[in-house]
């Protein structure tokens, strides 16, 4: 018989295992599932896992790699400071809409017209954007004792609309004949988040997402601020006696993710995807929070979290291509990722013991 | 030491050999947006494929990925292919126009086919169909057929092609049925079965008893069985599954013929850049059979139109016509210009409502 016994404080050692489990157990089923659906399910793993970084095209997949994670990092690391604190950033997604569209914005309003100023001109725009659609829950939650699940998930399908009025509006590109979407901002200089180094996959937004990390994880481990998060989460009555004011920390949690998802939208538009369209958003933003639970909340487990994410996208679109699996095959199997971590996330919070069946 | 080498020697006449077969065979790409089993637009797509994979038997192998986002995923997915040796690639929704375009230029050696848009390259073909002149046909059954002489109007995104269907089932409505009124709900959506069904069922409860729609799922059919004495017309595929009611026509789309010429073309060495818009008469429009729910003279009729305009007799934007401000726009037996229709913004007199800016 096994017997659970929760454990005085989760187990260090094995919340840094389990995520390494939990992806075994999903290259295991997922395996299991493809063999099913009559696909070999050794290459199938492969393909997904090892075609991507070792392959024959890794040239072109490995920076395609850092293209599909660095949107998912910078998003999940602002998620994960809420969520340590017990604010629940739903609504990203929403954020990252709403960044990209001022960031956008700010970049064609100057069109054609070439300088320096224009590019960290729209960073700042991508940002303050998201900032400003992240306080809306949590301004009405400081004030109002709003839910900001619910306020943050719903305003997420409100920013969908204003993405597509501007597409078909404000933001129309005026040679476009008449076809929803602004134009390609990789065609203007002045505008374009391009690649630092030619075919490195290397744009700001890699460089924005790694210097989040950093200053993520001093500000969790070195601040003040850090600590009152972490506080807050784990002890919110012993957090207001500490000197914690709850509302503050509401607003910077929110408005941090917020600006964060905004900054993740801006580098998008100016980069990868290059236009303003009504299905400019993809998912990132739901994505980024399975990312920040499976890098543990920490920011360098996220990281790594958000790499294997894009590796799962990437080898996954391989394997449909290559194997004719099915996309939904894919979705089912990232969704396992998620589905067995939080199985496996037993053994951090009990100890499994094996006993006799006469004892009991 | 002769094992060795008769393995070597072995594995490397076997890897010549594949490869030998592989350069033969002439590899086919397809970019679906939706699901291969939506019932309507990417379902018929890869009906395509499976046509050309018929047609050729060994000659090709074909690959495809669906449910592929528009957008930088897209050019991913596109180039993906190129890598993998991909000899022609059509990609199958106006927004992957700027992903094919981007990918089109790092690899001038392979051909490829955007369905819907405007942008070519020297490598780079467009192609679409007609679907307005299938809309003619509907908008005739529609307007004899309604009794509330309200039509609804499931619309995905206001683009040129969506603006042309609405117009031109209006005009062929309005004509057999002056009191006619069409209710236009943007979905902006081609495929969201549950957004689908919302639209449809808040159409008829505005009253509206005909249901046409330019989003790709059965949904709306369903909701329209679950209403009752509601007609719905299949759209991209011929959603019969709903006939005869509510389902009393379709609008197919047929891409095999296409698919299997342009691959033809590629293996014979004379592919060109083409700017292909064919309608019912070339066979890429197809009517779906029209049911007995629909009286028999009004099928005559329908019929009758279809025909005619297969023969290129009947031309769907016939003057006289004029734009929704009141403005000329045909005059008296004056047909449409290919250049106005493919960026066509504008209502015909007697819509209502705004096209959404």
């Amino acid at each position: 018989m096994l017997r659970l016994e929760k454990r005085p404080q989760p187990s260090a050692f094995w919340s840094w295992l389990t995520p390494l489990i939990a992806v075994v157990v999903t290259m295991i089923a997922g395996g299991l599932l493809f063999g099913a659906l009559g696909k070999p399910p050794i290459e199938a793993i492969r393909t997904i896992f090892w075609e991507p970084i070792f392959g024959e095209f890794s040239f072109y997949y490995r920076p395609q790699l850092l293209v599909k994670g660095a949107p998912l990092v910078l998003i999940a690391i602002g998620l994960s400071l809420g969520f340590r604190a017990g604010i629940w950033n739903i609504g990203a997604e929403g954020q990252y809409i709403i960044g990209a569209i001022c960031g956008a914005a700010v970049g064609l309003a100057f069109y054609p017209t070439e300088s320096w100023v224009i590019f960290p001109l729209m960073v700042l725009a991508g940002a303050l954007g998201g900032w400003a659609w992240a306080m809306i829950p949590a301004l009405l939650k400081v004030r109002f004792g709003t839910n900001e699940i619910l306020v943050s998930l719903m305003l997420v399908y409100v920013a969908e609309q204003l993405l597509a009025a501007m597409a078909l509006g404000p933001l129309k590109n005026p040679e476009g004949f008449g076809f929803p979407g602004s134009r390609n901002l990789q065609q203007y200089p002045s505008a374009h988040n391009a690649e630092i180094i030619t075919g490195s996959g290397m744009h700001w937004g890699v460089v924005a997402a790694l210097v989040a990390v950093i200053f993520a994880y001093i500000l969790l481990n070195r601040h003040i601020l850090g600590y009152h998060i972490r506080l807050t989460g784990q002890a919110p009555r012993a957090a207001r006696f500490a000197g914690v004011r709850p509302r503050l920390l509401i607003l910077f949690c929110l408005g941090a993710s917020g600006a964060l998802a905004g900054l993740a939208g801006m580098f998008e538009v100016s980069g990868p995807t290059g236009q303003i369209s009504i299905d400019f958003n993809v998912g990132y933003g739901f994505t980024a929070i399975i990312v920040a639970f499976l890098g543990r909340l920490h920011p360098v487990g996220i990281m790594l979290a958000g790499l294997l994410m894009a590796l799962t996208y990437i080898g996954g679109e391989i394997a449909q291509s290559n194997l004719g699996l099915p996309a939904a095959a894919i979705q089912l199997f990232q969704g396992m990722l998620l589905f067995f971590l939080l199985a496996v996330d037993v053994l951090t919070n009990y100890r499994v013991w094996l006993t006799s069946t006469e004892a009991a | 030491m002769k094992l060795t080498n008769l393995l070597t020697g072995a594995a490397l006449a076997l890897g010549l050999a594949t490869s030998a077969v592989a350069q033969d065979k002439t590899k086919v790409g397809f970019i679906y947006v939706g699901p291969i089993g939506d019932g309507g637009w990417t379902y018929e797509h890869d009906k395509g494929r499976l046509a050309v994979e018929e047609h050729f038997g060994d000659k090709v192998e074909t690959v495809y990925q669906e449910s592929v986002p528009e957008g930088a995923d897209a050019e991913r997915a596109i180039t993906q292919m190129a890598l993998q040796g991909a000899d022609l690639i059509f990609t199958t929704s106006f927004g992957y126009m700027e992903p094919t375009l981007s990918v089109a230029n790092k690899f001038p050696n392979v051909k490829f086919e955007h369905a819907t848009g405007y942008k070519t390259a020297p490598n780079m073909s467009v192609y679409s169909a007609r679907f307005y002149e299938g809309r003619a046909v509907q908008g005739h059954i529609a307007g004899k057929m309604t009794k509330s002489n309200i039509v609804g109007y499931i619309a995905s995104f206001p683009i040129p092609e969506v603006i042309r269907g609405i117009n031109s089932a209006y005009i062929h409505a309005k004509k057999v049925n002056p009191d006619v009124e069409f209710k236009i709900i943007w979905a902006y959506t081609w495929f969201d079965p549950a957004k689908e069904a919302d639209a449809a069922t808040a159409l008829i409860e505005q009253g509206a008893d005909v249901i046409l729609q330019h989003t790709d799922s059965t949904a709306p059919q369903a909701a329209a069985e679950k209403a009752g004495n509601v007609i719905t017309f299949g759209q991209a595929s011929d959603m019969g599954e709903y006939a005869p009611m509510p389902r009393v026509s379709s609008i197919i789309d047929n891409w095999a013929p296409y698919y299997i010429a342009r691959t033809q073309a590629v293996m014979d060495g004379t592919w060109e850049t083409v700017n292909t818009w064919d309608g019912i008469g070339a066979g890429m429009v197809g009517i779906g059979e029209i049911s007995d729910a629909v009286p028999a003279d009004v099928k005559a009729e329908a019929l009758a139109m279809k025909d005619a305009i297969a023969s290129g007799e009947y031309n769907p934007f016939t003057g006289p016509l004029k734009k929704q401000d009141g403005s000329d726009w045909l005059a008296e037996g004056e047909t449409a210009d290919d250049g106005t229709l493919a960026g066509m913004n504008f209502y015909v007199e007697g819509l209502e409502g705004d096209i959404p800016q």
